[in-house]
């Protein structure tokens, strides 16, 4: 069936004009209408514009043009600008908006010919580790639609993982793509800081946000990202540094890979998910690679220096909402004030006011010393750990989450408890490290992820490593029941 | 160290949020465990180490020649405008 297809075998049929790409819009997009409302993964669907695209892509291939991308559907999370469409970022501060703009990424996919049907689900201007943040309710996953997906990419991995769409697009700034893909059993990428632009994509945490995919496999995801990342002068933490043929590189030579199996993630984590972890090592070594013990001492203060730069760096991009040029505006303001504060109080939700708050306080006279201060020191010293980890090892493995898919509901009034989910993922995001999280089994019938971080622009590395693994395990072909 | 509900006031007055007399509880005791929490930071030992405001070493904000290279889009952009005229964002009386 068209939907269980590697994107490699799409694109041959494509190419080979056994399929065109209006058959496989119209095949993604009855599977969204008949699987999307058990879900809540998809909150804008843009048919008709979808259909436009596939007929022009039809025409591309039509006229001997051939690229990876050329005719493939696709769903962006709602957090990337798209011109003339809504753009919501989950919150109702932004239902009204719509964007004058294509943000970068979208116009690099639109410019491959892949097909946008839609935008996906998101926790509220990507807070969340849950997908329950949002204004227009939470995600269910696909595997138990009484868990959650993850977030805050929620909507995406979801779609993905009921393969709603070939690929989808996330964003990740402490976790946000990797967990929700662990989470439902998909392939996940968080490229390098500064890899793939940030222009257009709305600001949550601006030294940490970056945008990747999600995918059926590490195969598909390098086709992506080759698209996706490249240097864009409309960013200004944008590298310029040349875009390796991440899908030429896949199968580079696993022997000898060095891998670091980091003492901090096994510490406390549940015997099953540590039991697949340390399967998938046991893969990697019947492959040729050799696994080193490496220790991050102050990997412990990840979460807690993240939960004052990530609020920090928050409260300062959203204040750009204000109920002025865009987004909602409270009724009868009685003065600019009032304005403000309507708006943003009525328009906000409580996740993203906490983090407003909490990163208001952080800044405050009096404080910031004793706070984002102090984390940025400590941002230092995490980052230096894994630098000195990389001298010794090639890349890291370890876990994705600390436990699989949680039921609905059972977090989400303890912030603190919600937090400690990114204790493995956030570290990569303060270090500005690419980071990769690929299927790695079961546990009670929900997926597990197995995550590998590697050093600054080592994605080539990563995906290969991954696409080895599933070259030798099925883990990442596996689909829901109801969605297969 | 918790937060005290003035403390949350204070905050919410400098953030902008109007937070009702419902939800003010809440905030204060999500916001109490929260700065409880982040609070575990003051037992590391930082005083040799540079704050890192940025993940990338060497990154130096790139600067252009100062051309105008934008064009004039403003209708397309205010059509989100809450209210606009004359091209202007209108807001409730600033200057008294």
């Amino acid at each position: 069936m068209l939907h269980t297809l590697s994107m490699g075998e799409l694109a041959r049929r494509l190419a080979a004009r056994e399929i065109s790409s209006v058959e496989l819009t119209r095949h993604f997009l009855a599977r969204i209408e008949r699987l999307n409302p058990s879900l809540n993964a998809v909150i804008t669907l843009t048919a008709d514009q979808a259909l436009e695209a596939a007929r022009e892509a039809d025409r591309r291939l039509a006229g001997g043009e051939r690229g990876r991308l050329l005719g493939i559907p696709l769903i962006h999370k709602d957090i990337f600008c798209t011109d003339g469409v809504r753009t919501s970022c989950g919150s109702r501060m932004l239902d009204n908006f719509i964007s004058p703009y294509d943000a970068t990424i979208v116009g690099k996919l639109k410019a491959a010919g892949a097909v946008m049907l839609g935008k996906s689900n998101m926790d509220e201007f990507a807070m969340g580790s849950s997908n329950e943040t949002s204004y227009y309710g939470p995600v269910k996953n696909p595997w138990d639609t009484t868990k959650v997906p993850g977030g805050s990419s929620g909507g995406s991995a979801a779609a993905s993982a009921a393969r709603l769409a070939p690929f989808t697009t996330g964003t990740d700034t402490g976790g946000s793509i990797r967990q929700p893909a662990a989470l439902t059993g998909v392939t996940g990428v968080k490229p390098t800081y500064g890899r793939v632009s940030r222009y257009g994509m709305i600001a949550f945490a601006s030294s940490l946000d970056q945008a990747g995919v999600l995918a059926r496999s590490a195969e598909d995801a390098a086709a992506v990202l080759e698209v996706m990342a490249g240097f864009d002068p409309k960013d200004s933490t944008s590298v310029d540094a040349p875009v390796p043929d991440y899908p030429a590189m896949l199968d580079a030579p696993l022997k000898g890979l060095k891998i670091g199996l980091l003492r901090e993630f096994f510490d406390g984590l549940e015997s099953r998910n540590a039991a697949l972890i340390r399967d998938a090592l046991k893969v990697y070594t019947s492959m040729g690679a050799e696994t080193v013990e490496v220790s991050l001492p102050h990997l412990p203060l990840s979460v807690p220096t993240y939960y004052v730069v990530a609020p920090a760096e928050c409260s300062s991009n959203l204040s750009r909402f204000d109920g002025v040029r865009f987004g909602y505006r409270c009724e009868q303001p009685k003065d600019l004030l009032d304005l403000y504060e309507r708006s943003r109080g009525e328009g906000f939700g409580a996740e993203v006011k906490r983090r407003i708050m909490t990163g208001t306080y952080v800044l405050s006279a009096g404080y910031f010393d004793a706070y984002y201060l102090k984390a940025q020191k400590a941002r230092r010293l995490i980052t230096d750990d894994f630098r000195a980890a990389f001298e010794k090892v090639d890349l890291v493995v370890g876990p994705t989450t600390p436990t699989p898919a949680f039921a609905i509901g059972a977090k989400i009034d303890d912030p603190v408890t919600m937090y400690l989910n990114d204790i493995y993922t956030i570290g990569a995001n303060l270090a500005g490290l690419p980071g990769i999280s690929a299927p790695c089994g079961f546990v009670d019938g929900l997926p597990v992820g197995m995550q590998l971080i590697g050093p600054h622009f080592s994605e080539a590395r990563l995906l290969s490593a991954a696409h080895h693994f599933q070259q030798a395990t099925d883990w990442h072909l596996k689909s829901p029941d109801g969605y297969s | 160290m918790s937060l005290t509900r003035q403390d949350v006031e204070k905050i919410a007055r400098l953030a902008r949020l109007s937070i009702t007399d419902a939800e003010m509880p809440v905030y204060v005791t999500s916001l109490s465990s929260i700065v409880d929490f982040v609070d575990e930071l003051s037992r590391v030992q930082t005083d040799d180490v540079e704050p890192m405001a940025h993940p990338l070493e060497g990154q130096r904000q790139r600067l252009r020649a100062d051309l105008v290279t934008a064009t004039d889009h403003h209708e397309k952009y205010q059509a989100n405008a809450p209210r606009v005229q004359a091209g202007l964002y209108v807001v409730p009386r600033v200057i008294e």
